[in-house]
């Protein structure tokens, strides 16, 4: 039924009818009010998931400024080879001897005395006195031989699987460099006791290195400082033992391990390869071509086969 | 991931736009290094100059000993009737002052023979380092040698080598009389056919064309 008004108001400008008034059908009721409003959560509901984010919220504050994720995740969930197996974790086993040996060097620094008078009762001290003094001294006289060994046993494990070879030779000669400090810190830390055993075993340790033609005699004066093994001998035998060559391992293993993660590992020589399992060794080296940031592309893509981009890409210009 | 053509930094432009540089300030004409090229390898040369004025110093400190040579010193070891031509006596004196017991050595002492041809009325004072790598020797009185018991270096009577692998002779202390009192000094080795030369290490060689593999050492003393 027309409106009165509609006579001289024009169509565009007329109030449109109430749903329901005479003749417009009445639309459904919006669904959200048939049922009970949604439950706002309440304050400690939002404290408690804002609490429980906190973790990752910090993590992401720091990796937005480190970018170390792509990193990270290249290096933790990069692809090994097929076949790789028990003999793979000896590398490991030495890191965690050398770790041992780090941290039980520092407690038994705290007692030591590098005297020639007091060494000896020192380390009496450490072992009759000192609260799991014999337990900790114990870990660390051990831990060298098993250090010792484990560097050993790696060293075999890379030789008889190959991997040595292209493109992994600087790592070799990284490793043994970290093999003769090793012997020098099993060396040094041999004299330490001061007693009649570590004494004779370092004047003959001493007097094999004298042997060496023309720079022998020079070497042996070298480490005992003189003429003769006296006073200043042990100071530094103690401050090569923990102070010069300790530094000088830890920066080679950072290297060491850094080509292990860049180049990625060997399969056994066992293993059947019709095609390689990892990307090509001379992509690798591509990666690497100025222009192109190792991190993460390179890193990423190339050693693990794990494709990481654009997050972190700080170092990856584009 | 980037494309190829992404990498071109410098847009394209054609040939006629294309405008010299200016030249940096300073330039002449004929000038052989750019201003900036100076000043890079005049602060890498001043960095070079820290670095070492940092490291010579250590090394220095380090090696100094080498070149260090300590006093003499001479033990009194007794009153000369102490001491007789057939057998050796044993006498405890120290060698290096300051480390207590580890600076202790140990030399067989005699008076020069006759009957070996040896200078008379001297004294011989032997040392019982090894020749061979440093172990303590051991004169048996039995056998009438010096025996080493770590790699099973033997020497007769007069210190000279007759088995096992020491390389020379056992080294000798210099000895002096002083009022009646016998004194022993530095330490020397020598050849062979004990002739005396500057002491030197256990394992080296002396005589003839070692004594170049195995120079002397400038913390030694020079021979009697």
């Amino acid at each position: 039924m027309p409106k009165p008004t509609d006579l001289f108001v024009p169509a565009p400008l007329r109030k449109t009818p109430k749903p329901g008034a005479a003749g417009v059908p009445k639309s459904p009721a919006p669904q959200d009010l048939k049922t009970s409003p949604p439950e706002r959560p309440t304050d400690l509901g939002r404290t408690g998931e804002k609490a429980l984010e906190a973790p990752v919220e910090s993590l992401a504050w720091i990796d937005q400024r480190m970018a170390a994720s792509g990193f990270l995740t290249g290096m933790l969930f990069r692809k090994v080879p097929k076949g790789t197996n028990w003999f793979y974790t000896l590398g490991s086993a030495t890191l965690f001897a050398f770790i041992v040996q780090a941290v039980t060097g520092v407690f038994l620094a705290m007692f030591y005395t590098p005297s020639t008078t007091q060494a000896y009762a020192s380390i009496s001290h450490i072992n009759n006195d000192v609260f799991l003094g014999q337990f900790v001294h114990g870990m660390h006289k051990w831990g060298a031989s098993v250090m010792v060994i484990l560097v050993f046993l790696h060293m075999g494990r890379t030789f008889f699987f190959g991997a040595y070879k292209y493109p992994r030779e600087l790592n070799w000669v990284i490793g043994v460099v970290l093999l003769i400090l090793t012997m020098t810190m099993a060396f040094t830390g041999y004299l330490l006791p001061f007693d009649q055993r570590s004494y004779w075993a370092s004047i003959v340790g001493i007097n094999i290195n004298g042997t060496g033609p023309i720079v022998g005699p020079y070497l042996s004066d070298f480490l005992r400082a003189g003429p003769e093994l006296g006073a200043t001998t042990l100071s530094r035998f103690y401050a090569i033992h923990m102070l010069l060559v300790p530094g000088a391992i830890i920066a080679l293993i950072g290297a060491h391990l850094y080509l292990v993660v860049k180049l990625g590992t060997t399969a056994p020589p066992w293993t059947k390869t019709g095609k390689p399992r990892i990307a090509e060794p001379s992509s690798n080296l591509d990666a690497g071509a100025p222009g192109n940031g190792y991190h993460p592309n390179g890193a990423g893509s190339t050693i693990a086969g794990v494709q990481i981009d654009g997050h972190g890409g700080g170092g990856a210009p584009a | 991931m980037a494309d190829e053509a992404d990498k071109i930094k410098q847009p394209y432009r054609a040939p006629e736009q294309v405008r010299t540089e200016p030249p940096p300030p300073g330039y002449f004409e004929g000038e052989s290094m750019t201003r900036r090229k100076v000043f890079a390898v005049a602060s890498q040369a001043l960095g070079g100059v820290a670095g070492l004025a940092i490291v010579l110093p250590a090394v220095g400190f380090a090696v100094a000993p080498i070149f260090h040579r300590g006093k003499e010193r001479w033990e009194k070891i007794g009153p000369t009737s102490d001491f007789t031509e057939d057998t050796y006596r044993q006498v405890v004196f120290t060698e290096t002052p300051g480390i207590g017991d580890a600076g202790k050595t140990l030399a067989y002492v005699r008076r020069s023979s006759k009957e070996l041809g040896e200078e008379p009325n001297q004294f011989v004072a032997i040392s019982n380092r090894c020749a061979h790598l440093g172990c303590p020797v051991r004169f048996v009185q039995a056998a009438g040698n010096f025996i080493c018991p770590c790699h099973g270096g033997v020497y007769d009577f007069q210190g000279k080598r007759i088995g096992g692998p020491p390389v020379r002779p056992l080294d000798r202390f210099q000895v002096r009389v002083t009022k009646g009192q016998v004194e022993v000094g530095p330490r020397y080795s020598v050849t062979s056919q004990l002739e005396p030369v500057r002491a030197r290490d256990p394992g080296e060689f002396t005589g003839g064309v070692w004594e170049y593999l195995y120079p002397p050492r400038p913390s030694t003393f020079p021979p009697p």
